[in-house]
Formats: C-alpha cells, structure tokens, sequence
C-alpha cells in the first residue's frame, strides 16, 4: 500500500481513539463518587469502540459522502470514519439542539442525511434499512453503495438472514460487514454459534464471504476495496467479517467480570501495532506521531467545546418532531 | 382535484362505481404514474395481484422494476421500504395480514416510526405500509385481527382504516402524498372481494381523476340526534345497518366514521356528542387498552358534561378470535351486538 494511503488510515484510527478517550473522559467526569448512569454531561448508555478502528477505517477508506453507512449501537468509529459532522455528532451524544437529532436521538441514534450514515440500537436491524438504501441506489442508476455492520452477536438474528437473503436476490450494491468483537455484551462467540465465521454463512445465500483474522487494518482495507468495488459494478452484496478487538467494556460501567480474555488484550490492541509497523517501514516517525495526535486532539477539543457551548433543548420542544409538518 | 372534506365523502357525485380494492389500486397506480418514485413490494403483489386484490394489475401496467414479488421476510422487505423511503422513494409496501406484525414490529415501530423524530427531523421516511385486518370469516385468531390501537399506541406512524371505495381511494392517495410513515389498513370484509361475503357498501361511487381524503378528518357518515356511534372500517357498516333499523322505531343514530385513527379527530367526536348527549363506540379491535377507551377518555377529559348518559363500547372482549362460526360472531362487533348497545344507551 502507498504511504499516503498508510498515513491515512492511521490518521483515522488516531482520530477516532483520540475521540473516543476524550468521551470516555468526559463521560466519566461527573459521575462520581458513585457511578449514576444518568448523571452528568453525557447521560445514559455509553458503547466506546476502541479497539474497533481497523474496521471502520479500512472500510470507509472506500467511501464517499454519497454512500451509505448503517452501523450499530456502538457507532462512533464508522460514523467518524464516514465523515460525519464530528461537532453535531459530538452535540447529539452531549444531547444539545445543535446535535445531529436535535438532542432527540443520543449516542446510538445518529442520523445523518449529508453522509447517509445511520445506526440503531437494535441488535441487526440496522441491515433491512441499508438493503433498501442500496435499492433506491440500484433504482437510481448510480453506482453508490450501502455498509451494513453488525456485530457477531448479530449475525443470530433473523434480520441479518433476511437482509443477505434480499440482497443477494436483488443484487443489490451492499456490503455486509461483521465486526467480530468476541463478546455480545459478556456471552462470546463460542457460546453463541457453533459457526466458527460468519463469513461463511454468506455461501447460504450465494454471496462471497471473507474474514478478516487479525484485525489490521490494511487487510481490512484490501478486503472491503474488492467488495465495496464488486457492489460498484452492479455485481451484488458480499460480507466481510473481521476478528476484531472490544478494548473495553460492553458499555461504559460494565466491570467486565465475565471476561476470561482480559490479561491479553492490551497486547492486542491495534493503535501501537500499526503504528510500529508504520515506523518499522519509515512512513512514520516520532514527529509525524506527535503532529497526528496534536491534530487528533484538537480537532476532538474543538468538538466538545462545540457541544458543550450548544443549548440543551427547550422542554417546551419536547413533543416537536414527531411528524413531519406538511 | 376533488378535496373530499368531512361532511361529503361517500356522497360524492355519481359515478362509475369501484370495489374498495379496486379504488386502492387505482390510487396506487395514478401516484404511480404521476411520480416514478413511488412503488410496490411485498408478498405476492406482482402475478398473484394482492391476496386481497389490493395490487391487481400494477404489474401489468408497470412492469416488475415497480410491483416487486418479494421472499417471505417481512423484516427484510419492510425495512428495505424504510431504506428506500429514507433516500426518497415512496415505498407502498404490503403486509399482507396485519397479524404478521409481530415478525417484523421492530422495523415498524423501532425504526419506520422513529426515524424522523431521532434525527430531529433531518431525515423523513415516506412511505405507506398497508395490511389487511379483520374478521368474521373463520380464519382464526393469527388472521383475523384488527390491531389498529396498537399501531396507534406507538408514536411516529399514521394510521388509517377505509370503510369505503371512495375513502379507500382518497386516503391512499394522501397517504402515498405524505411525508410521514401512513399505515393503511383495509378491511377484507369491506374489499368487494368475490369470494367473500360482502358488504353492499363494498362497491360505491368513486371520484375519477385526482382525489385526496385529508389523514385525520372524520366523517358523519349519518347524522342523528339521539345517539352518537363512533366506529370505523367494517364497522361502520353494521353500525349504519342499525342505525336505518331504529331509525324505524324513532331512535335517530349519528354515524362517525373515524377513517384515520392517527391523527384522530377529536374535534368531530366532541361535536357530535355535543349534539346527542350520548356516545357509543364501536371497534372491532381488543376492547382493553385500545380505541374505543381512548375515544371516551378523551370525551370524559374535554367535557364529561356531554354525555347524558354513561359512555358504552362494543368491542372484542379481549379474547383471541375463535374460529368456529358461533364462537367467532360472538365476540365481533356485529350488529346485534350495537343494536343492543344502543338501545340500552337510549333507555338509560
């Protein structure tokens, strides 16, 4: 892969960690003595993604403001990836009317029509919308594509089969992508299929399949160009699954007691590995990682500064935006 | 354009006469010609025509890319309805039996429903989800349901049940002309089918050319000064039916016909009982929970000084629907079932 290429795909990992600790920071900050998950600055559920950058960079990498991204309730990496507003994102996780929903959605609601990026915080029901979207691209004559993702816990459910199944039917312009994190919340992958990959459930519906093993991001890349370019040309949908990483908990909170895989994660973190690899093959040095990070820094600051600057909706709003007015 | 208001529905000017399912389709397919964005998928909707007739012919007319036969996947093809909708097409898209729901309610209410408030409006989900409700010819109690109230509980879609060729037509087309998810829910016992015991008002005067019935108007399909029957769909009929019935020993019934649950036409009730002084509804939904609660709470709330008499209700008495004959018009709202309702609300 060229340099440029390289940079560029560490440049968005750096982004997206630098985002999520900051978050993590912020989210923490006022819940304490004791942990009040509706307290604070940002309330509710919080589903960090550190450890997952791999995936969303490499993927994204491929796209373009017109496609379409349909992530999970853990979206923050993909919708960085996309290019998302990272200030109205920001505002929305925050919950303030500049957000992305106008503080109705929240971190697992993210909807953005410049981007076409969406999520859900239902378990793979964020697939039947990303089939339509590639329908309506079908429809439209254009070679634009829709990204589902899910997690493996997901590809359980009965929506991640249907959805193949359509897609495969139609050849549609789709890119099924499974982010294989080990955990659905504290169950793993061993308890929950006997499938050893997801990706080769997509032979059930006629589509090719491929796993990604070990979470780099260039072969992410590598994967997600062929079958991004396949759905570009009119060919059909294909799924990736990549053996990826959850850093942390399943949500911000969660002690991680079931986790029998803890003391050999740090190991496996993908951030340093690809950064030493960069350096190792002189694409990276020590000025170069200071300046993506400072960047990375300030650009995430500037993002919360944005949100935390912006109202809190008026209660008196609370009902607005229920219908559409005509 | 003929703008149907409140008063003037079903006596629009005579005309050829349509079968509601005809009049559906014929809605269908003049959206479908006067905007390319709009088409139909679902199960069975091409060849077959709609188990219910709802699409017969759509596919003649405009081929395979826009009357799309899908696989039995409810969850797949709906939410693939929401996708398109999201990036501005106009899905019309079938579930079949409105019974089915339950293998596909999270895309409906999770995300058809909510999409548009989530994105604080950002992103709008056009599109119109139609079924078939309702019983009364034995197919038991996964086929026979209304469930209405049930949409209409969950915040974030329309909801609109025709009672007749006319309305059917109107409302659809608003329905495909509105910004917001419209869940259409026709009656087989009001289509015309041929091979189902119909209703003489299944087959009526139908408006040529454009024709809009506004989401969220009701409609006093008789007026009356004695009672007010609050009702919609098939149930409208048998109320009707009664209503010319005691019309001969000197009780006069005024006929609400709902045709939108959401939004619903609180305004029209309140009128009406306002005039009569006692309020009957009839729903052939679950009585708990549901409509016919709703409509005289809302009564009760605005001004229970209205009514003269204590509110009544004719609904399924929360139980699923039987299938032996006997059992199955027990619990359905038939006409003898009103016709004593009313008669007990008059001599209260």
């Amino acid at each position: 892969m060229e340099p440029d290429g390289r940079l560029g795909l560490y440049r968005m990992m750096v982004l997206i960690r630098t985002y999520e600790e900051t978050i993590l920071r912020e989210y923490h900050a006022d819940k304490k003595p004791v942990f009040d998950i509706g307290a604070g600055l940002i309330p509710g559920e919080m589903h960090l993604s550190a450890g997952q950058e791999p995936v969303a960079a490499g993927v994204c990498a491929h796209l373009t403001a017109d496609d379409a991204v349909t992530a999970t309730h853990r979206p923050h990496h993909f919708a960085i990836a996309h290019g998302v507003d990272l200030d109205r994102m920001t505002a929305e996780i925050f919950g303030r009317v500049d957000g992305l929903g106008r503080g109705r959605g929240g971190h697992m609601h993210l909807f953005d029509p410049a981007t076409h990026f969406s999520c859900s915080g239902i378990i793979a029901e964020g697939y039947p919308p990303a089939v339509g979207q590639a329908l309506a691209f079908q429809r439209r004559g254009t070679d634009r594509v829709a990204v589902a993702v899910t997690g493996e816990g997901a590809a359980n459910q009965g929506a991640f089969h249907e959805a193949l199944n359509l897609a495969s039917l139609w050849k549609l312009p789709v890119v099924f992508v499974v982010e294989d994190n080990d955990w659905g919340i504290s169950v793993p992958r061993s308890a929950s299929t006997c499938v050893t990959s997801n990706a080769l459930r997509a032979a059930g519906y006629g589509i090719p399949g491929q796993r990604v093993e070990d979470n780099s991001v260039e072969a992410v890349h590598a994967v997600a160009g062929e079958a991004i370019a396949r759905a570009r040309a009119g060919e059909g949908p294909s799924l990736i699954e990549v053996h990826t990483l959850r850093l942390w908990g399943h949500f911000e909170g969660d002690a991680q007691g079931y986790r029998s895989d803890l003391e050999g994660v740090p190991g496996r973190d993908p951030l340093p590995t690809y950064e030493k690899e960069l350096r190792a093959a002189g694409v990276l040095d020590d000025a170069a990682v200071s300046s993506i990070a400072e960047q990375a820094r300030d650009r995430v600051e500037a993002a919360i500064a944005f949100a935390k600057r912006s109202p809190e909706p008026d209660p008196a709003t609370a009902l607005d935006f229920v219908f559409a007015q005509a | 354009m003929t703008l149907t208001d409140a008063s003037a529905s079903s006596s629009a000017p005579a005309q050829r006469k349509l079968s509601t399912a005809k009049a559906m389709v014929e809605a269908i397919a003049q959206e479908m010609e006067r905007d390319e964005d709009v088409f139909v998928l679902g199960e069975d909707v091409g060849a077959y025509g709609g188990i219910f007739s709802s699409t017969t012919g759509l596919l003649e007319k405009f081929g395979p890319r826009r009357v799309l036969d899908t696989p039995i996947s409810e969850t797949a093809f709906i939410g693939a309805a929401i996708g398109a909708a999201v990036e501005g097409l106009r899905p019309i898209v079938e579930l079949m039996f409105v019974d089915f729901f339950g293998v596909c309610m999270d895309q409906i209410y999770n995300h058809m429903a909510k999409i548009h408030f989530e994105s604080g409006g950002n992103v709008k989900v056009p599109m119109v989800l139609t079924a078939a409700v309702g019983g009364g010819y034995s197919d038991g109690a996964q086929h026979s349901q209304c469930l209405w109230g049930t949409f209409a509980h969950l915040p974030g879609m329309k909801v609109v049940a025709p009672s007749n060729p006319a309305d059917a037509k109107g409302l659809m087309t608003a329905a495909i002309r509105d910004d917001n998810p419209v869940v259409y829910l026709f009656h087989k016992g009001v289509m015309g089918l041929p091979w189902m015991a119909k209703n003489r008002r299944s087959i009526g005067p139908v408006p040529d050319g454009d024709h809009v019935v506004p989401i969220g108007k009701a409609n006093i399909v008789r007026p009356g000064s004695d009672v007010t029957v609050v009702t919609l769909s098939l149930s409208v009929h048998h109320s009707l039916d009664v209503a010319e019935e005691l019309a001969q020993q000197g009780i006069d019934c005024e006929v609400v016909d709902l045709r939108s649950v959401v939004p619903l036409d609180t305004d029209t009730i309140l009128e009406s009982v306002g005039r009569t002084g006692r309020l009957l509804v009839v729903d052939e939904d679950y009585l708990s929970f549901g409509l016919s609660g709703e409509i005289i709470a809302r009564v009760a709330e605005r001004d229970p000084g209205l009514l003269r008499a204590p509110a009544a209700r004719v609904a399924v008495p929360d139980v699923p629907i039987p299938y032996a004959r006997p059992l199955e018009y027990a619990v359905l709202p038939t006409p003898d079932r009103i016709r004593r309702a009313v008669l007990d609300l008059v001599n209260a």
